[in-house]
């Protein structure tokens, strides 16, 4: 076996291991919550866990391993108890046995025999742990896919379709009391007239361009190849604009865990 | 006797009024006492309750003008709802200035009436009672007509374009960039013997976009069978993985190889975004698959995976319909399908009449959109610069077309 991970492995739990000495003795204890040991603890082991994660733009390593997996564990048990506590316990039992309701301890809400549907298609999805039954697994699975898309096709029509029609309704002449007051008015300003017709005119036509680029029934040649591209550029400024915008917000959530790295570990920060 | 006689009678007349009133007065608004010499403020006008339109009848609208002391001498205003029994409660207090309120606490087909009463420093100033009022539900919603008629519309496009190509007829769909190179993605994976790995976004079977990626999965893993090459599919949701397994074992069976498959192919990580992600990209790296593939709903992951997939050559082919999430998609990958191109590589890539129709469908949904606007844009600047009546009308046609409630 190689030394060099296993002098690697010894080194960082030595760290781990000083860290938490010097976290617990320094840790303002709270006596209703945790020992001075049990801060320095979680602490320690929220930056270790932390570092591991980031070690990972180095390259893949057994700390990056041991968290992701730490992290995988823990979740997906998190989840598989949120599942039953909440939609079992939670939702169903309480509409439907007042005797199991009991048992776990969770308000009876009254007999609701159409709470029998869900407890049906529940038990036919576990159908495909058997060999020879798991077609019937589908059922369950048709049912969601096709009250999915019933469901979603008013909500999109409205949302997506109407909605956005009515609400590219703009004049593309604002203030319009004539050319002559148009260059007599003349102003850059953001407010000011010009502004206001080339804002509209941008909506206008970047939503109409937009709107030919998903055109499939067609070829994208000649005049409207011409406003397909100019619908993609639109798209693609677009997105440049929010790429900025959604970086700064990451950028915010490195400082965060840094502040915690440098401030709540290290102590070098206030 | 006589004084006697007549504080009996003043008791009488007080009781028998207070009796009269309390026929249509409820009992919490007759306090009208002015102890402290102030004057009860002016009571509000045109008090109308109406049952709420097209809704399943729990709901009752109240209007009413407001008080004319409103707002310097009033506290506000107390809403009084009176059952068929005479029975007063009261249901809210609300600020000066409110001229509604919105009833949502009654039973269906129970008559109610009701009492706004201005509250000054004097007491309280009732206003007229309303005549009875029930709240009853509908079974058709008027309001949404234009969305069933563009849904017919869309929908009816839908069906004659699946029936014309059902039919035989050819049915042009122009070429989707990415989709292109899907199939160079699969062989070049298979000659370098590496895997495919299929990312179906991290949204649950009921999100469209899962749909559409596993529509999609349904194609690219009958390429992969037919090249005999191999696929990872690691999920965060329990319902798509089943689906998933569903989907690439009929591929197998249609390619004439279902000892190919495996159940191992779809594998389910958690339901934890993050977990999820380092999962997947501790896979790419170990991995380290040829062509990934991220098809479905992304949020804060895209650009994780992405830059993930970037770092180990893979060729990347990503869609989604998150306008969040494509522009990490469009920096970070070799292919990007936008929006509904995501929805359209499934007909494309199938060529099905069924797919192919509802494709054709959508862009007949895309003229209606498109004619609306420039008619739209055109009335409304028509109508605001000129001032031109039928102008005017036709902006007026075009919203109550596209109005949604």
């Amino acid at each position: 076996m190689r030394k060099a991970p296993i002098i690697i492995t010894a080194v960082v739990a030595a760290l781990f291991v000083l860290s938490w000495l010097l976290k617990s003795n320094g840790a303002v204890v709270d006596e209703n919550s945790m020992s001075a040991i049990s801060q320095g603890f979680w602490i320690t082991l929220s930056a270790f866990l932390t570092l591991a994660v980031m070690s990972f733009l180095y390259q893949d390593n057994p700390f990056y391993k041991f968290a992701e997996h730490l992290y995988v564990g823990v979740s997906a048990a998190y989840w598989m108890c949120m599942g039953f506590w909440t939609t079992l316990v939670g939702n169903l039992v309480p509409r439907l046995s007042e005797g199991l309701s009991n048992w776990f301890e969770v308000p009876y809400v009254g007999f609701k025999p159409h709470f029998i549907i869900p407890l049906v298609f529940g038990f036919l999805l576990l159908m495909r742990l058997s060999p020879k039954g798991g077609w019937i697994s589908r059922w369950s699975l048709a049912f969601i896919v096709g009250t999915t898309a019933g469901l979603n096709l008013p909500r999109f029509l409205s949302s997506d379709f109407i909605s956005q029609i009515s609400a590219t309704f703009m004049p593309l002449l604002v203030n319009w009391q004539g050319i002559g007051s148009f260059f007599s008015d003349f102003s850059l300003s953001a407010s000011g007239q010009f502004i206001g017709i080339l804002s509209n005119l941008v909506v206008f036509l970047g939503v109409f361009c937009g709107i030919i680029y998903f055109f499939f029934s067609k070829e994208h040649k000649g005049a409207f190849g011409v406003a397909s591209r100019f619908g993609i550029w639109i798209l693609m400024i677009t997105f440049g604009a929010s790429f900025g915008y959604t970086v700064m917000g990451r950028i915010s959530l490195l400082v965060g865990r840094l502040t915690f790295i440098m401030g709540d570990w290290l102590g070098l920060i206030s | 006797m006589t004084k006697q006689a007549i504080l009996a009678g003043v008791i009488l007349v007080v009781l028998l009024s207070a009796g009269a009133f309390g026929q249509d007065r409820p009992e919490a608004v007759v306090d009208s006492s002015n102890l402290t010499g102030a004057i009860l403020p002016a009571p509000v006008t045109n008090i109308e309750a109406k049952n709420h339109k097209y809704d399943d009848g729990e709901r009752i609208d109240l209007f009413w003008e407001k008080s004319v002391d409103d707002p310097d001498n009033i506290f506000g205003y107390k809403v009084y709802r009176i059952d068929k029994d005479g029975a007063s409660e009261l249901v809210r207090e609300l600020l000066p200035g409110t001229t509604e309120y919105f009833d949502e606490e009654v039973e269906n087909d129970v008559p109610y009436q009701y009492i706004v009463a201005v509250v000054g420093e004097a007491g309280e100033a009732p206003s007229e009672m309303t005549p009875e009022v029930m709240a009853a539900w509908e079974f058709f919603n008027f309001s949404k007509l234009n969305i069933l008629i563009l849904g017919f519309i869309v929908c009816g496009s839908v069906l004659f374009f699946i029936s014309s190509a059902k039919s035989g007829k050819k049915l042009f769909i122009r070429k989707i960039g990415g989709l292109e190179a899907l199939e160079e993605a699969v062989g070049r994976a298979t000659e370098m013997g590496r895997p495919i790995l299929f990312i179906p976004g991290i949204l649950d079977l009921d999100d469209v976009q899962t749909l559409a990626a596993i529509t999609i999965l349904g194609k690219v893993s009958r390429v992969i069978a037919d090249y005999d090459s191999k696929i990872l599919m690691p999920v965060s949701r329990s319902l798509v993985m089943t689906s998933a397994r569903e989907t690439i074992k009929e591929s197998y069976m249609s390619a004439g190889r279902p000892d190919g498959y495996n159940d191992n192919m779809v594998q389910y990580i958690t339901d934890e975004q993050f977990g999820y992600v380092a999962a997947v990209n501790g896979i790419m790296v170990r991995e380290k698959p040829a062509t990934c593939l991220y098809l479905g709903a992304f949020f804060a992951e895209s650009l994780i995976l992405a830059e993930t997939g970037n770092s180990i050559g893979a060729i990347q082919i990503a869609g989604t319909a998150r306008p969040g999430q494509l522009p990490f998609f469009v920096a970070a990958c070799d292919y990007t399908l936008i929006g509904e191109e995501l929805f359209a590589a499934s007909a494309y890539l199938s060529g099905d009449p069924k797919q192919l129709g509802s494709l054709k469908g959508q862009d007949i949904g895309k003229i209606v959109a498109m004619s609306a606007i420039i008619l739209g844009t055109l009335a409304m600047t028509f109508a605001s610069a000129w001032e031109l009546g039928f102008m005017q009308s036709l902006l007026d046609i075009l919203n109550s077309i596209f109005v949604t409630n």
